[in-house]
Formats: C-alpha cells, sequence, structure tokens
C-alpha cells in the first residue's frame, strides 16, 4: 500500500467514528426501556370445578397464621392490630418453626435443622404443629392497596426464603438467585424446600371498599 | 502522509468535516419518523416495591398484563383498566388473551406460561383480584408480581 502510486487515498477518517457510535448509543438508550422481568412469583391455586369442589380439609386453628388486611390498609396479625408490617417476616418464621406438636416426620425435620433455626423453635402449644402444617394465610379487602398488599406478601415470602436460605448455608438473597439452571442449583433448591412447603394462601377478599 | 507522497496529484483527505452534522440529520431522521415496536403503555405504571425478587430463568414464557389508572382519563375514564399487548381489554376477555399468548410458546412449554402482573401501587385489590380469578379460569396460575428492588432499611 506504501510504496504504490495511490493517487487517490484509500483510507477514509475514522475520527468521527466515536462519535457516530456515541450518538447511536445515546438514540437507543432514549427510546427503549429495559424490560424488567423481576417480580415476586406466585402460584395461584387451580380454578374452582363447580362439579367437583376441593376435598375440604380441617386445618387447626393454630396452623394457620392469619394475616388481614383491611381497606384503610391496617393490619390485623393473629387477632392482634399492628401499626405496621416491620417485624412481620420474624413472627411469620417463628410461627412455621414453632414445632408445638411435631409428628414423626416433623421431630426428624427438627433434627435436621441448623442450630439458628432450632434457636426459633418456641414449641408453643397455640402455634403451629409443624412447618408441614403451617398455612400462612393473607387477606385483603376489595379496597386494600396493591402496594400494602404486595409488602406484606414479600414480608412473608422473605420468612421462607430465609429459612430455606440458613438450611443450606447461603444468604437469602443467594438462594433466592438461585434459578435451577443446572442440577447443583435444584439440589440446593430442593435441598432448602425439603419438608416445608411454602404455604401462603392468598384468600379471595372481602367486597369492602372498592368495587 | 507526505513520506509516502511523491506523486500526488490530487489531495488525498476527503474532508469530513460535515460528517457529524451528517450523522446527526440521519440521527434526527431517525428520532422523527421511526416508531419503536414497544408497546404503548395505556395505563399509569408506579411499579411497588419489593425485596424477594426471582428472576425466572426463561423469559420467552413470560406474557406481560399492566394494570393501572388509564393515562388518557377522558376516553378511558379513571377506573383502573387492564392492558395486554396494545389495546386494554376487560376483565372476561383475559382467558382469551391468555390462551392465544399460550399458543405462541411451544407445546413443551405451555403449562409453565407465567404472567407478569405489571400493576400501578395506586391500584386496590379488586381489580388485582379480578384479575388472578380470570388467570385461574384460563389455567395460567403462575404470576410474577413485577416489582422492583428495594433497599434494606436496616
Amino acid at each position: 500500500m506504501a510504496r504504490k502510486k495511490n493517487r487517490m487515498s484509500t483510507e477514509v477518517n475514522a475520527g468521527s467514528m466515536a462519535d457516530i457510535a456515541f450518538l447511536l448509543l445515546i438514540f437507543f438508550l432514549v427510546t427503549t426501556t429495559i424490560a424488567s422481568d423481576k417480580g415476586i412469583l406466585n402460584i395461584l391455586p387451580p380454578k374452582l370445578d363447580p362439579d367437583n369442589p376441593p376435598p375440604k380439609i380441617d386445618l387447626n386453628e393454630r396452623n394457620i397464621y392469619t394475616i388481614l388486611l383491611n381497606a384503610n390498609d391496617q393490619l390485623l396479625v393473629e387477632g392482634e392490630f399492628r401499626d405496621n408490617p416491620d417485624g412481620l417476616d420474624e413472627d411469620i418464621k417463628a410461627f412455621i418453626l414453632n414445632f408445638g406438636a411435631p409428628d414423626e416426620e416433623g421431630a426428624a425435620l427438627y433434627n435436621t435443622l441448623p442450630a439458628s433455626l432450632k434457636a426459633l423453635s418456641a414449641k408453643l402449644p397455640e402455634s403451629s404443629d409443624d412447618p408441614g402444617e403451617a398455612v400462612v394465610s393473607i387477606k385483603t379487602d376489595r379496597g386494600t392497596s396493591y402496594d400494602k398488599y404486595l409488602e406484606v406478601f414479600d414480608l412473608a415470602k422473605k420468612a421462607y426464603f430465609d429459612i430455606y436460605a440458613a438450611r443450606v448455608n447461603l444468604s437469602t438473597d443467594e438462594y433466592r438467585a438461585l434459578t435451577g439452571k443446572n442440577d447443583a442449583e435444584v439440589s440446593l433448591q430442593d435441598k432448602g424446600k425439603e419438608g416445608i412447603p411454602m404455604a401462603i394462601s392468598i384468600a379471595e377478599p372481602n367486597k369492602i371498599g372498592g368495587n | 502522509m507526505g513520506k509516502f507522497g511523491k506523486k500526488n496529484k490530487v489531495s488525498e483527505n476527503i474532508p469530513t468535516s460535515a460528517l457529524p452534522d451528517i450523522i446527526f440529520m440521519l440521527l434526527f431522521f431517525f428520532m422523527v419518523t421511526t416508531v419503536l415496536r414497544d408497546q404503548e403503555i395505556l395505563v399509569e405504571q408506579k411499579i411497588p416495591q419489593a425485596t424477594q425478587l426471582q428472576k425466572l430463568q426463561k423469559k420467552t414464557l413470560i406474557s406481560y398484563i399492566f394494570i393501572g389508572k388509564p393515562k388518557n382519563t377522558a376516553l378511558y375514564g379513571t377506573e383502573p383498566r387492564v392492558q395486554a399487548n396494545d389495546a386494554l381489554l376487560n376483565t372476561p376477555d383475559i382467558v382469551q388473551w391468555v390462551n392465544q399468548e399460550r399458543d405462541l410458546l411451544p407445546e413443551s412449554d405451555r403449562g409453565l406460561i407465567t404472567i407478569s402482573m405489571k400493576a400501578d401501587r395506586d391500584v386496590k385489590m379488586g381489580p388485582i383480584s379480578d384479575v388472578q380469578t380470570e388467570l385461574r379460569e384460563a389455567d395460567a396460575r403462575r404470576i410474577l408480581y413485577a416489582s422492583t428492588g428495594k433497599v434494606n432499611k436496616d
């Protein structure tokens, strides 16, 4: 190239390439939105079949942790008024891990728990029998704000994730980041969940404060 | 250049000082004329915050549904509405929409369809639970309450 008798330069000035790239970049930054696909996963119950109603399961009241949220976004947790949902996750954890009257499986499960979770077990007779039986029930009014509901649901999820994570020696964030994309992650997930199903029940809202 | 340019009679340089202007013109041209194939959100979206966020492994399984107060209140009123794809839906139409979305997925994944509910934080639980009832009806039971991360208070 150098020694040939160039009459015309074959180079195009590339000095402004950076500017062009910048412009394009800014263009895309401005016009596109980043799709956020993060959220709190919830599995709804199957639809009601009028011919085939679900079997009625009698749960002892002590096995249900009732959280009521009214149309004014006020909280009633286990029959007691609460100013704000702070600390609710700890209470739910204590409820799930109460082990008031565990059956054989429950007792075996208790023995597998790490010490930090065993410490939460108060063995109160008026709280849940064992984690397999415990249900967290969230009931709202139609007028309850979605924001508040999500906050409470979030805390209930946190309680379960905290327990799962503690069982596999991970932090809660690390446990939640497991997506199950390989066998090691799946086994960790299963190990965390084993024997403690995430039982968060969302009741049909009352017709108060909404339409 | 001067080193090699022995017999240059013609100047080698193409004048490039006008190039930025040309690019600017192109940029403005595109900005004015193109519309990105992105859904126009017809309802207000102030996504609530939460801490226990999860990410789904497969994005293709997610269909988005938007719930909130219509932006154009003169046309659609002030009550929260449901938007899917580009149009506002009435609650009973959700089942049909879910079925359409499900048909777009490969057959093996149809049971795993996940609905990402992008609901405005000011929406009440009434409309939300109506949508959930419809989703149960459509047997699309995996839902994702879309939310943004919150910094822990403690």
